[in-house]
């Protein structure tokens, strides 16, 4: 087992992890830093996909991915945060209220 | 020609329609006092811009745009064929139209209400870039944008059920996005390319394009809400504002669809798709039955247009069983034709429910009768709107079922009719249901509080887009066929 495969099955790992915390914590700051692990994941994949080159010169695509994605996970969290507080100070809890069948 | 022809000839309009509403978005959002006003400005720019756009492609076929001038792997292409432009000018007649109906409804000049614009325009531009987007990860940027901008308006209304609503839609997008992105990570691994047409032709059916489908699909599934992942939908769309529930019922859910059927055409494999496309395809009439049931059951008028999405979505999903059959092109026209009639219909119901919400002050369908005597006008758009809903001719909803109908016939899939048949009978009866309420005689009607006029007539007048759609059809059907998205799989496809 070459380290870029073990890189990318740690990355699936974490991102199976994230999707567990997300369907199982009440928390919704649980459930913030679940999508975060899960994206942490993909990026490792994607670290592991760059070296995984031929003449062994790391492939800058995923690298450029990677920073993007990072840009769109801290603009995510802001809004998943922002709206948590919203929701705290209305509801007084920072968790889902279960939906109403009306 | 003319030097003023030739500049129109020569301006790329494919920027535009990105950049007007990006930069609308920038300066409504710096300068809160004249929102309104540069949200209109913006939005004429824009809705110009697509019209353009749309008329070049359909007169000079599709067309490709290198940004900056450098080519994939390194730059961003941009790509529009006929399926895009439909996409397009899908959003910009609903666009347009919300944005008239916004100006009266978001009167006040709280903060709340100023951030409809900027939202709104970056929301348009996320679309826009959306449908122009020829790599897969360019299209999970945009399909974040979208899901973002989406949020930040449901969470507008500021009631507890907004934000909670608006809390569970981030969630679900966020694993859908995420879901779709490890698919487009082990696409990359694969084949080293993001681009849509060079993955087409290397994608193989290795277990790891398997799973990179699988994922991407997924991710898809839930952002479009099929059946049995739709739970997030009614409460983010039923408590979002109105001018915001239309758009996010005619248009964003459309856009991840839009993405769906896009990757489905020209990357997956064609071997590993039919299996798929069945089931998915189940899972459609299973939202056909399951949302109109609970459409029929809600109390509430947002709500029960909500449920009908769910509804109505589940027939974007028919044509994927037959998707690898000859007949593919009818169903995907049909399909196309349906995003077209759904999303006027759609837009149509959720500002009369809007007016209906602004004019008694609430929408639970019991008391509603006693404040109906008051809003003829919207009562009338209801009705002319369910014509289309329910799929009656002459609407567009008629003629996008009657192509679906041929193509289960023509590819010999007949258990198809039956959904397509009978969810007609199923939404005329929650339809029924509303518009009785109209005629109950009610000595104690309330007139209930004046709405702008500019409200009513913007509601009426989609719902009546949506009925002359139908005759317009054969010229949207033309549009649609330039670049030929659909040709990929008909010829004799891989069963």
């Amino acid at each position: 087992m070459t380290p870029a495969i073990l890189y990318a099955i740690t990355g699936i790992g974490l991102f199976v992890l994230g999707v567990h915390a997300l369907t199982r914590r009440a928390h919704l700051l649980n459930k913030i830093i679940a999508l975060n692990i899960m994206g942490s994941g993909i990026f490792l994949v994607f670290g592991a996909l760059a070296y995984r080159t031929p003449n062994g010169v790391s492939d800058p695509v995923p690298h450029a991915m990677v920073i993007t994605g990072i840009v769109v996970a801290i603009s995510a969290t802001a809004v998943a945060l922002t709206l948590m507080l919203r929701l705290q100070s209305k509801t007084g809890a920072a968790e889902l209220p279960e939906q109403s069948p009306e | 020609m003319t030097t003023a022809e030739t500049a129109l000839m020569d301006t790329p309009w494919i920027i535009w329609v990105v950049f007007g509403p990006v930069t609308g978005a920038i300066i409504a959002f710096l300068w809160p006092k004249r929102a309104s006003l540069l949200g209109c400005f913006a939005a004429l720019v824009t809705a110009g811009s697509v019209l353009l756009l749309v008329w070049h492609i359909a007169e000079f076929g599709p067309q490709r745009y290198l940004i900056g001038g450098w080519d994939a792997p390194l730059g961003i292409n941009l790509y529009i064929d006929g399926l895009s432009a439909t996409m397009l000018l899908t959003t910009a007649l609903v666009g347009a139209g919300v944005t008239v109906y916004a100006t009266a409804y978001f009167e006040q000049t709280t903060e709340t209400d100023r951030f409809f614009w900027p939202l709104w325009l970056l929301l348009w531009a996320a679309m826009n870039a959306l449908f122009l987007s020829a790599d897969v990860f360019n299209l999970y940027v945009t399909l974040e944008l979208v899901g973002l901008a989406a949020v930040a308006l449901v969470a507008l209304a500021g009631s507890r059920d907004a934000l909670a609503g608006a809390m569970r839609y981030l969630l679900v997008s966020l694993l859908g996005s995420l879901t779709y992105l490890l698919g487009v990570a082990l696409f990359y691994g694969d084949h080293g390319t993001l681009d849509i047409g060079l993955l087409g032709e290397l994608v193989t059916p290795a277990p790891a394009d398997w799973m990179a489908t699988g994922l991407m699909v997924a991710g898809l599934l839930i952002k479009t809400a099929l059946f049995p992942l739709h739970f997030w939908l009614p409460p983010a769309h039923a408590a979002a504002p109105a001018p915001v529930s239309a758009l996010l019922s005619a248009l964003v859910v459309k856009a991840s669809f839009y993405l769906l059927l896009r990757l489905w055409l020209e990357v997956f494999f064609p071997g590993t798709t039919p299996n798929l496309g069945q089931l998915i395809g189940a899972l459609g009439v299973l939202a056909i039955l399951w949302g109109s049931l609970q459409a029929f059951c809600q109390t509430r008028l947002k709500l029960l247009i909500a449920y009908s999405t769910v509804a109505q979505l589940g027939y974007l999903f028919l044509a994927f069983p037959l998707a690898s059959t000859p007949a593919a092109t009818t169903a995907w026209n049909g399909t196309v034709l349906f995003i077209l009639s759904h999303a006027l219909a759609k837009t149509a119901m959720f500002l009369a429910a809007g007016n209906v919400l602004r004019a008694i002050g609430h929408d639970r369908m019991v008391d509603l009768a006693r404040g109906a005597t008051g809003l003829p006008l919207n009562w009338a758009t209801f009705g002319i709107a369910a014509i289309s809903i329910i799929g009656l001719p002459p609407s567009a909803g008629f003629t996008a079922k009657w192509l679906l109908l041929q193509a289960s016939f023509a590819s010999g899939q007949w258990w198809l009719v039956i959904p397509v048949a009978g969810g007609g009978l199923l939404a005329a009866g929650y339809m029924f249901k509303v518009l009785s309420l109209a005629f109950v005689q009610n000595q104690s009607s309330t007139a209930g509080t004046r709405i702008p006029k500019r409200m009513e007539w913007t509601a009426l007048g989609f719902a009546l887009g949506a009925l002359a759609m139908g005759f317009l059809a054969p010229s949207v059907l033309d549009l649609l066929d330039r670049g030929a998205p659909f040709q990929t799989f008909s010829p004799g496809g891989v069963l």
